[in-house]
């Protein structure tokens, strides 16, 4: 073949990830087997989920916010929940911070399971996703012991939760954490030292730290390189600051250290979680689970048999719903995938004006081009599994 | 918190009063309102300078007040992960203003200011490659604003004779259903069917 024979390809990126199947287009221009320009066309899930919102009651809000990242649906209600607290100055009771604490490492977890196990399949390895979705289905039975939905739990409601744990959950979520250590150290094993793993991941897809922020990442991809920022630990909400656990950081910042890095999470996570169950059989036992002056949260049914001002706070919350004072705010939470905020705003009505949602995945996935360039087209899967992104919370 | 947002804010009225309006902390957050023709100078400003360093760019996003003169905001959150502090730029905008492009400074501005435009027709100046983003390839409007309807105007679906994908004009089976529940006990601005006729 003669030199002038020779030109680039551009192809489309077929549904390799499996939170991504059918719902990105990854338009690739290659040279040979080189990359040279990545252009996600997303979108593809785009429901309007903001618009929705702003036509809803901040109670009807709720449920959309499991629909972004639905492979951790409650740290997203967390977000919004905090969001509207802290305008309207609502304190959460200790018991139901710590349920709150310990459904959102479920939810960690939950999430870091399917990127881990995922991307190793992504890489080649059948072995994984087996192991680590059965460990996802009994978390998700756990969600729905809670609220009766494995995914879509609307759980975290503002002011609270909506319902107590019964105690044998807790105790079972308790004896899960203790053989779920072993299931990490099965995963460890097939992955860790494996050599094609390695091979795979190691100093692909590196970002330098200052890389990191410019590009406006968060969560795992800013540990990767190196920042000691975890917003449970630098901006402490709920009860993180009274919990014990360690944030793992990465040195090279590429997908084998961010691979390292979610599974050390999951650990801690666990640790959490004990801590957690512990007090909730302990200290914590009994307590109210929401804020209790009934302007935010619908009273018990039997007080509502008893007390008019109970029936009459029931008839507001369920048809005007309760308004949150005029103003604005972004509130955060370290989501599973990096930093997950609302930015709302309210103008004083029982519906929010406004309410931006920052998906940490669409910052992430917007780097493709910057990250990938120059790479070999199989890595591509590589990085796109390791940014971890799942298109509910990015095309919104 | 609010201590130290109150000191960021004397700091920045300090060193560059002429950059932005007003400084505000409300529930703890600082909000610094600018002009268009400030806005890259002032974020240059944040991000480089060694008591701020807001090196990272959080979220970009529109707001609509279809009441004012200048209908947008663009609202710009950044965050200084070296002193752990968030700050928020709030820019007016009119319907044809262009705003200049901070992807200048930090390239993960392109997604959040593409979206901005897709979203609420913000045009950005400077910017690399403003297309569409989060909507479908070929679609017209802009469904942020408040005066586009919830519904939409056109609906999609598969049309077995043609083979394709074709584009309708919505057809709601069922009138959509906006419930005004706001309690009328507690003043409206709007006449009560009836009360016309107590005057």
């Amino acid at each position: 073949m003669t030199e002038h024979n020779v030109r680039n390809f551009n192809i489309n990126f077929g549904p390799q990830h499996p939170a991504a199947h059918g719902v990105l287009r990854l338009v690739l221009e290659l040279d040979g087997e080189i990359v040279e320009r990545v252009d996600p066309h997303i979108g593809l899930l785009h429901r309007g989920t903001e618009k929705l919102i702003e036509n809803k009651t901040y109670l009807q809000a709720i449920p959309y916010f499991d629909r972004l990242d639905y492979v951790a649906p409650m740290n997203q209600e967390h977000a919004f929940a905090l969001a509207i607290e802290r305008l309207s100055g609502t304190e959460v009771p200790i018991r139901a911070q710590l349920i709150r604490v310990l459904y959102c490492e479920i939810g960690r977890i939950l999430s870091h399971l399917l990127n881990v196990t995922t991307q190793a399949m992504d890489v080649g390895a059948l072995t994984p996703p087996l192991w680590g979705f059965e460990e996802r289905e009994k978390l998700m039975t756990f969600y729905e012991r809670a609220s009766g939905s494995r995914m879509h739990a609307a759980y975290f409601r503002a002011g609270g939760v909506h319902q107590d744990l019964p105690e044998d959950l807790v105790e079972d979520i308790g004896k899960w954490c203790d053989q779920f250590i072993g299931v990490v150290d099965d995963l460890d094993q097939l992955l860790t030292g494996n050599r094609i793993f390695k091979q795979r991941n190691v100093d692909i897809g590196v970002v330098t730290l200052e890389e990191c922020w410019a590009w406006g990442f968060s969560g795992v991809m800013v540990r990767g390189s190196g920042a000691a920022w975890d917003l449970r630990r630098s901006q402490p909400y709920e009860c993180y600051s009274e919990l014990d656990f360690d944030i793992p950081i990465g040195k090279n910042g590429d997908c084998y250290d961010r691979y390292l890095i979610r599974m050390i999470e999951m650990r801690e996570s666990t640790r959490i979680m004990k801590q957690c169950v512990e007090r909730l059989l302990g200290k914590d036992r009994h307590g109210p689970i929401h804020a209790t002056d009934g302007k935010m949260v619908p009273p018990k049914r039997e007080t509502m048999k008893r007390s008019m001002e109970a029936l009459i706070h029931h008839f507001k919350l369920y048809t005007e719903g309760f308004r949150v004072p005029e103003g604005e705010i972004y509130a955060c939470v370290e989501a599973p995938k990096g930093e997950f905020g609302v930015y709302l705003i309210s103008d004083g009505t029982n519906k929010p004006y406004r309410c931006k949602i920052k998906a940490p995945g669409f910052a992430h996935l917007q780097a493709m081009d910057h990250v990938c360039s120059g790479h070999l087209l199989a890595d591509v899967s590589a990085v796109l599994g390791s940014l971890d992104v799942v298109f509910g919370e990015v095309d919104r | 918190m609010s201590a130290a947002m109150e000191d960021l804010a004397s700091y920045l009225k300090e060193n560059r009063e002429n950059l932005f309006e007003t400084a505000m902390v409300t529930y703890g957050e600082l909000t610094v309102t600018t002009s268009i023709e400030n806005i890259v100078p002032l974020i240059t400003f944040l991000r480089d300078d060694v008591q701020c360093r807001f090196v990272n760019l959080t979220d970009i996003c529109g707001v609509d007040w279809p009441g004012r003169a200048r209908r947008f905001d663009v609202v710009y959150h950044l965050l200084s992960p070296y002193q752990n502090q968030r700050i928020r730029v709030k820019v007016p905008v009119g319907e044809d203003e262009p705003i200049a492009s901070v992807t200048g400074i930090f390239p993960g501005a392109d997604w959040f200011e593409r979206e901005a435009y897709d979203l609420y027709g913000i045009l950005f100046t400077g910017h690399p490659d403003l297309r569409r983003i989060l909507t479908d390839y070929g679609f017209e409007g802009y469904p942020m604003r408040k005066d586009f309807p919830l519904t939409g105007f056109v609906e999609v679906r598969y049309d077995d004779v043609a083979k394709r994908v074709v584009y309708e004009p919505v057809e709601l089976k069922q009138e959509f259903r906006s419930f005004d529940f706001l309690s009328p006990w507690e003043g409206t601005d709007y006449v009560l069917p009836g009360d016309e006729k107590a005057e």
